[in-house]
């Protein structure tokens, strides 16, 4: 028991340093910023001091109401992934159903994934308007072909002994689908719609800022143009905050979807 | 009669079947295609998008054509004045920012993660933050890049590099991680420095991921480095699709798009063909 619980105390030792000493390294720097600012080693009209940017934090929140445009961006994000989810997983069924489609089409949604497609955003401007509309589309659309991909490749990685005893009950197409090869693709399919989502959330974002509309996105954009240096500062620290937690808990949701990855 | 229709349809049917897999999946590319271009033209034909929001694919081939070969750019190349399209030279400078970013973002990236990868306590202390801000949307930055570069391609190559740095920096550690360990003991046993140990152990062994990570840096990096074009620059790609959407010239901006797909698919392309090439 005492070597036991010796070696769990090693363990979390092991684990536990290095964690606190990037923390320390992280708050090192902070400080040594602080110190470089004030002392003018770095000019204050460009990088403002992080006491001044927490100091900052309250303000924007009350002020900036940075609580419903979260909620404005999150709904973005959730109007994105709701398309991404159907249309997504629906082609990637359709490409895994019918072959002959897959091979002709495989390659191209492969290409067009390397493509930069947020560079539409004037495209999709033109045709919504500067409106959520473009920005949700614009999250749907260069987040699609990640979902596809993944969706083929968790239904064509199905264990053939899964399919086979499918088959030996006698299971119809339909029955087959729904009872084997979808549950067994789920996981699979998560990621990429863990994907999408993510790079949805990047694109939304990033054409909040773009076109000066919307939530978190245009927050940075508008208080970079007043010069509002610490609020700029604070704002992005917000957005970083809230782009870490929903990938977490992606991650997390992913991890409890597939326990043995 | 009746025995002619019998014989004509399974023949018909057989047909398709009989055909080769490859003709057949050239054949549904090409009603694929086909599909499309007659839907844009119906739409662009039908007037249910404001006029011009949909143009016919003759004025966007016409806009290409004109984006290639008009010379209306007088270009000093190693001392001789020529006329080009102005095209290229926005070109040029994307190509240039671009490279400029991968240059110091791979570099970079590459180092640091050799340095996470090969060492355990350095891994524990500082990979989580590089993990947890990789999938951040890097163009906020933008404001910041502009006070400390300026308006001109330093805060483009910034943008780039800051894009570009994550997803390398994560491949190179991870490769190192899989590096097989035989290799690392033998280097140890040669009693090889450490500047041997990266360039004849750790670099040849980890090719895959390290040019995976500049394949997916160097998309990153178009991305980064084209949105920071759009939001604020008077030249490069992104500045031109910017600019034919201020002026509305919609042909124009529709063929640059497809010019810029084009160049980043092949790039894509073009890498992955270098990392699969002995």
């Amino acid at each position: 028991m005492a070597a036991q619980s010796h070696g769990g105390n090693r363990f979390i030792w092991q684990q536990a340093v290095p964690v606190l000493f990037g923390i320390a390294c992280l708050f090192a720097v902070v400080v040594l910023l602080e110190i470089l600012i004030r002392f003018g080693f770095i000019n204050r009209f460009i990088v403002p001091t992080p006491l001044d940017i927490v100091g900052s934090f309250g303000r924007i929140i009350v002020d900036e109401h940075v609580g419903s445009r979260f909620l404005l961006t999150f709904g973005e994000a959730l109007g994105a992934t709701a398309l991404l989810t159907v249309f997504g997983i629906s082609f990637g069924v359709l490409l895994h159903r019918v072959r002959l489609i897959r091979l002709a089409t495989e390659t191209w949604i492969a290409a067009v994934a390397s493509a930069p497609l947020v560079l539409m955003y004037p495209l999709f401007l033109v045709i919504f308007g500067r409106s959520a509309l473009t920005i949700i589309m614009m999250g749907f659309v260069s987040a699609l072909p990640p979902v596809i991909l993944k969706t083929l490749e968790g239904l064509s990685s199905t264990r053939p002994v899964l399919i086979n005893v499918g088959r030996s009950f006698k299971l119809t197409p339909s029955q087959l689908y729904w009872k084997i090869l979808f549950p067994a693709a789920l996981p699979t399919i998560f990621v990429g719609v863990r994907l999408g989502m993510i790079f949805a959330l990047i694109n939304i974002v990033g054409v909040e800022f773009l076109i000066n509309f919307g939530g978190l996105g245009q927050l940075v954009n508008e208080l970079s143009e007043r010069y509002d240096l610490p609020g700029t500062y604070a704002a992005i620290c917000f957005v970083i905050l809230v782009s870490v937690v929903f990938f977490i808990v992606t991650e997390r949701i992913e991890k409890w979807l597939r326990p043995g990855a | 009669m009746a025995e002619t229709g019998r014989l004509t349809a399974p023949a018909a049917a057989g047909g398709w079947a009989a055909l080769p897999l490859s003709r057949r999946v050239l054949l549904l590319r090409v009603f694929i295609i086909a599909g499309l271009v007659v839907i844009w033209e119906a739409v662009a034909a039908s007037g249910l998008l404001f006029r011009d929001v949909v143009p016919s694919l003759v004025t966007v081939g016409q806009a290409l054509v004109n984006i290639l070969t008009v010379a209306d750019y007088k270009a000093n190349i190693f001392g001789t004045e020529i006329m080009i399209p102005e095209f290229f030279r926005h070109l040029w400078v994307t190509a240039y920012e671009v490279l400029t970013a991968m240059l110091i973002g791979g570099l970079a990236g590459l180092t640091v993660g050799l340095a996470l990868g090969s060492n355990p306590f350095l891994s524990g202390a500082f990979e989580r933050f590089l993990y947890y801000l990789g999938p951040t949307p890097k163009i906020i930055f933008f404001p910041l890049m502009i006070m400390w570069f300026g308006v001109g391609p330093g805060s483009k190559i910034a943008m780039g590099t800051l894009s570009c740095f994550f997803p390398v920096v994560l491949s190179a550690a991870a490769g190192v991680r899989q590096i097989d360990k035989v290799l690392i003991r033998v280097g140890r046993s040669f009693r090889v420095n450490t500047w041997q140990m990266v360039t004849k152990i750790y670099l040849p062994a980890m090719r895959e991921p390290i040019v995976n990570g500049v394949r997916l840096g160097l998309g990153v990096a178009v991305i980064g480095t084209l949105l920071a074009e759009t939001k604020l620059s008077n030249q490069g790609l992104g500045y031109l699709i910017i600019n034919a959407y201020t002026i509305f010239e919609m042909p124009r901006m529709y063929a640059l798009l497809i010019l810029l797909f084009g160049v980043s698919i092949a790039a894509n392309a073009l890498v992955g063909r270098a990392s699969r090439a002995k």
